[in-house]
């Protein structure tokens, strides 16, 4: 199987991702949407690694994961305090930092 | 020690006196300052007298000495240095300046006493002194301009010294104006000269400057014309002269130090200076005779209907530096400094005796108020009659010889110059007239109250509630005139004892150059102008013409002014009223200020509102300032729009960014 298919998925999920951060208001679901993209880049990262036969892809996979971890991490910790806030849980109410 | 070692000790000394005295300023009680001051500059005169002995030594054809302390800044083509002249011209000058100097310095420790500033004062003055020496010495065109425009800030200084007085301080700033007026043309007219001679050495340039200039060649005249406007501003002269009479404002020592005896004898020295280069200008040397010969009639005038004591001195001293300017400018130099010398001597004792005369009035200057002071002030009265006998020019006072050998010289170059010598001799009449009409009106007839509590009660009139008797303010004898004390000279030796030596030298002083008998001043300034070319043909005949002439002249002003202003008192009235028209332009002082005002002043007021309303306010303000700020409010507008605060649209803008920037990268490898 040549890594075309592999991209193709990878752009696939990408794409959803990427759409879902721009189409959704809910902060939740804009998480669940980055995550697809940054699994997205770990499938292409991989699929490069097996095309090559050695590990610098994975790793850099294993490096996004905990990246996305964190970011996961502050992400959901800014939701939970919006929320006991009682602030709408919208990124388009959120728009105190216009010019 | 050499001849430059002790003129650089002459000028150290007055400037040390300054920063002691300056330093010193809250510590000095009592006449300490005065004291300092006055010792500083005895012995800046005593190490001119050092340098004038040194001099001497050298052979005649070597007595152009200069000396360099360090290089102020040399690079290709300018060669700005510390150097000093040491010739025999400029010995005159400092021992003049220095030796008048330490009498008036000797006289203001008295006459000054009480006054708040005392210690200020004595700064302001040493540091005068100390300006006034910096300019003679001079060795290259840098420190004659430093010189130049410090003794402009001293006088400046010392004009406003009472700061209180709202008319001192504008007459300082009248006398400061004009004076950068001079500068400036002081400094174009040294770049017309550098630019050929590449030199600023004053020695260098007048060597390189016949090869350089042609005879009368435009930049040469041009550069004269303008170092004639320096030495115009400096010297009060037509029309450049309105703050002479207006710096009468400052203490009377001020004024014989700076308006009689040093100051406004710059431009004299500055033209005697540069004697090379007005040769090879002619027509610069005739513009300065003519306004010289114009200043010493037209302030002769004023003189004989100004009605306060000081400003007749002051209108005195004009004239006076008329006739110098006048001499040096048709090449008269010894005479001319001859003259510049003698009327130091008189003039700073005329300025002295009527410091101590004001006293004794209360401060009040004005001659209409003044009579029958001679029994209250018999001291003052002598010295007054002195100096006003030398300045008048009655053999065999001083000022006889000086004013007439200026004179003879004109006579002898000839030509036009014969007006010139009878205008010197038409103000010689006018100075007798202006002169004795101030002694008469003062000393003579009935004592006014003044001088009868003076005699009858043995104390100084003060004044109950002292105003200023130019606009009427109420004094502030704080910081101002009338001091707590008045000080007359019969009752100060430092005053008595500088005004003695002075009047001695307005007697004597005319023995250096006697026609015929002596002529030590024309042996030692010699070497300097061994190289003028501009020469006088004289016949014994017109000397003894000119001396006669100028005796009976001097005498015969004086029994005029006897006549008229104490013989028959209804006649000065009475003739002021048969000529109206010429008396209300003497009393208006030829209405130099109200021309000086429509022609400049207003013109320049003008200028500034329209810069102000038109220029700055709709092209700087509006288009300029306006432009940029509006250009830069316009962008940031534009770029503030992007700035929505909608996370999904920057989002949106980031993913478009990034795949633009790889799409881009994609299309380029």
């Amino acid at each position: 199987m040549t890594i075309g298919w592999y991209l193709a998925v990878s752009a696939l999920i990408f794409a959803i991702g990427a759409g879902g951060v721009l189409v959704r208001r809910n902060p939740l679901v804009i998480l669940l949407c980055l995550e697809l993209m940054l699994n997205a880049a770990n499938l292409a990262l991989i699929g490069f690694s097996r095309m090559w036969g050695n590990g610098d892809g994975q790793i850099f996979a294993l490096i996004v994961m905990v990246v996305a971890a964190c970011e996961v991490t502050v992400g959901l910790g800014l939701i939970v305090a919006m929320h006991r806030r009682r602030l709408p849980i919208d990124v388009d109410e959120m728009r105190e930092l216009q010019g | 020690m050499s001849a430059t070692t002790a003129a650089w000790l002459v000028l150290a000394a007055p400037l040390a006196g300054t920063i002691v005295i300056g330093a010193l300023f809250h510590r000095l009680g009592g006449r300490a300052a005065g004291w300092i001051g006055t010792a500083a500059i005895a012995v800046s005169f005593v190490f001119a007298l050092i340098t004038l002995a040194k001099v001497q030594q050298h052979a005649p054809g070597q007595r152009e000495l200069t000396s360099t302390l360090w290089t102020i800044a040399g690079t290709t083509g300018v060669d700005a240095r510390a150097t000093i002249l040491v010739d025999p011209l400029s010995v005159l000058m400092i021992c003049v300046v220095a030796g008048v100097s330490t009498l008036i310095h000797l006289y203001s420790v008295s006459y000054l006493q009480g006054d708040r500033g005392y210690s200020r004062f004595f700064a302001y003055l040493n540091f005068f002194v100390f300006s006034m020496l910096l300019l003679v010495l001079a060795g290259n065109f840098l420190l004659l301009i430093v010189g130049w425009a410090f003794v402009g800030a001293a006088s400046y200084m010392l004009i406003s010294f009472w700061y209180r007085r709202t008319t001192a301080t504008s007459a300082g700033m009248k006398a400061f104006v004009i004076n950068v007026l001079g500068d400036i043309g002081l400094v174009l007219g040294t770049f017309f000269i550098f630019r050929h001679t590449h030199t600023f050495d004053l020695v260098a340039s007048f060597h390189a400057a016949p090869h350089v200039f042609a005879s009368g060649s435009g930049d040469v005249t041009a550069g004269c014309l303008l170092l004639l406007v320096g030495a115009f501003a400096k010297s009060a002269q037509i029309p450049l002269h309105t703050w002479l009479p207006d710096a009468m404002e400052g203490p009377t020592p001020v004024s014989a130090l700076i308006h009689a005896a040093t100051m406004v004898t710059a431009g004299v020295y500055l033209i005697a200076r540069m004697h090379p280069l007005f040769q090879l200008a002619p027509a610069a040397g005739d513009v300065g005779a003519i306004i010289g010969a114009l200043t010493l009639l037209i302030a002769g005038t004023i003189g004989l209907a100004a009605t306060d004591l000081k400003r007749v001195i002051a209108y005195s001293t004009m004239s006076q530096i008329g006739y110098m300017i006048m001499g040096v400018s048709i090449g008269a130099y010894t005479a001319g400094l001859f003259h510049l010398m003698t009327h130091a001597f008189f003039k700073a004792l005329l300025f002295m005796a009527a410091g101590s005369l004001i006293s004794a009035m209360g401060a009040v200057q004005s001659l209409d108020r003044m009579s029958g002071l001679r029994r209250a002030l018999p001291f003052t009265f002598a010295s007054f009659l002195i100096g006003g006998l030398a300045l008048t020019g009655v053999p065999p006072f001083s000022g006889f010889f000086s004013k007439d050998s200026i004179l003879l010289f004109a006579a002898g170059r000839g030509g036009w110059h014969w007006a010139l010598y009878v205008a010197g001799y038409l103000g010689a009449f006018l100075t007798g007239l202006y002169t004795f009409r101030m002694i008469f009106r003062a000393f003579l007839g009935e004592p006014c109250p003044e001088a009868v509590e003076l005699i009858e009660h043995g104390h100084v009139f003060h004044p109950a509630a002292p105003v200023n008797p130019a606009n009427g303010e109420v004094e502030d004898t704080d910081v101002g005139f009338p001091g707590p004390d008045h000080v007359i000279a019969e009752r100060a030796l430092p005053m008595r004892a500088a005004m003695s030596v002075l009047a001695l030298l307005a007697i004597v002083g005319g023995i250096v150059s006697i026609p015929k008998t002596t002529s030590w001043l024309d042996h030692f300034l010699a070497p300097t102008f061994a190289d003028s070319t501009l020469t006088s043909h004289s016949s014994n005949g017109l000397l003894y013409f000119g001396l006669i002439l100028g005796a009976a002249i001097s005498l015969a002003s004086i029994a005029v002014a006897y006549v008229v202003w104490v013989a028959r008192p209804g006649l000065a009235p009475a003739i002021a009223a048969r000529l109206p028209r010429l008396t209300t332009l003497f009393e208006n002082k030829w209405y130099f200020d109200e021309e000086i005002d429509a022609l400049v002043v207003r013109p320049g007021a003008w200028f500034g509102r329209f810069a102000q309303n038109t220029f700055e306010r709709v092209i700087v303000n509006g288009l300029l300032i306006g432009g940029s700020t509006g250009l830069v409010r316009a962008g940031s507008a534009l770029v503030r729009g992007t700035q929505s605060g909608i996370l999904r649209v920057y989002a949106g803008m980031m993913l478009v960014g990034i795949a633009g920037v790889g799409l881009y990268f994609l299309l380029q490898s």
